[in-house]
C-alpha cells in the first residue's frame, strides 16, 4: 500500500532516513517515536540486548499496524524500522514516524502503532546482563 | 499426526532446538498441540502467554492442524 515503509533489519537506525518517507507537502505534522536500548532494567546493568524476529510474519504484523494506522486515523503516510541482533546501550531498536495534515491524529496514531507492535510483532529481546541473561517479558 | 514445530526465543531455549516434530497422537488443533507441549516441556506453563502462528499468522485454539503441518511457537513478544 502507498504510504507504508516497512523494515527490518540488522544494521543502525538511521531516524532521519525513516521521517524522510513521511514527509508529504499536505502534512502539518510529524510524530516519531524512537526506541533506544537503556543501560539498566531495575538497576541492574544491561550489558547488551539481541534481538531476533520471526521475519516474514514480523513484517507481516507490522504492516497490519501500518493499515490499520492508515484506516482510522487521519494519517498520510506511516513508516516502521525495527532493528535486530546484538545492540549496544544508546542504540536505536525501532523508529516509528507518522506524518499527518494535524499533529493530534500524528501523535495519536504513532502511540497506537509503537504500543501495538509491542503486542503482537513477533520480536524477542534477550537482555544480557555481567551474570546472566533474561528473554524481556517471558514470564509474569 | 505429526506436526514439526518451530519456535524462537525463550521457547527455543525450551525445546532445547529451533525446531523439532511433535506428535499430537489423538490431538487435531491447535489447543492439542499446546497440550501435548505443555505435559512434554512443562517451562511453557511458565510462560506470560503461549501462542501459536501457522502461516505466517496468528491461529487460536481451535484451527485444526493436519499432518506435516509446520506450527511456530510464539513465547511472549518483546519488540520495540
Amino acid at each position: 500500500m502507498e504510504g507504508i515503509d516497512i523494515q527490518l533489519y540488522d544494521r543502525k537506525i538511521i531516524e532521519r532516513e525513516v521521517e524522510a518517507f513521511v514527509y508529504d507537502p499536505s502534512c502539518g505534522g510529524i510524530v516519531s517515536f524512537v526506541g533506544k536500548v537503556r543501560d539498566a532494567t531495575q538497576n541492574k546493568q544491561v550489558l547488551r540486548l539481541e534481538f531476533e524476529s520471526y521475519e516474514p510474519m514480523a513484517i507481516k504484523e507490522m504492516r497490519k499496524i501500518a493499515q490499520q494506522v492508515l484506516e482510522r486515523w487521519s494519517v498520510k503516510k506511516i513508516a516502521i524500522h525495527h532493528r535486530i541482533g546484538v545492540l549496544q546501550i544508546e542504540d536505536t531498536a525501532v523508529v516509528i514516524s507518522v506524518s499527518a495534515p494535524h499533529r493530534k491524529d500524528a501523535f495519536v496514531a504513532c502511540q497506537y502503532a509503537i504500543d501495538t507492535l509491542k503486542e503482537t510483532v513477533p520480536i524477542w529481546k534477550k537482555e544480557i546482563f555481567e551474570d546472566g541473561e533474561v528473554w524481556v517479558a517471558a514470564h509474569p | 499426526m505429526i506436526v514439526k514445530v518451530v519456535a524462537y526465543g525463550i521457547a527455543r531455549d525450551i525445546l532445547k532446538s529451533a525446531d523439532c516434530s511433535i506428535d499430537l497422537k489423538e490431538a487435531t488443533t491447535i489447543a492439542g498441540l499446546k497440550e501435548v507441549l505443555l505435559q512434554q516441556y512443562p517451562d511453557f506453563s511458565k510462560l506470560a502467554s503461549l501462542r501459536f502462528a501457522v502461516g505466517e499468522e496468528y491461529q487460536t485454539d481451535s484451527y485444526t492442524l493436519v499432518a506435516g503441518q509446520e506450527v511456530v511457537i510464539i513465547p511472549p513478544v518483546s519488540g520495540g
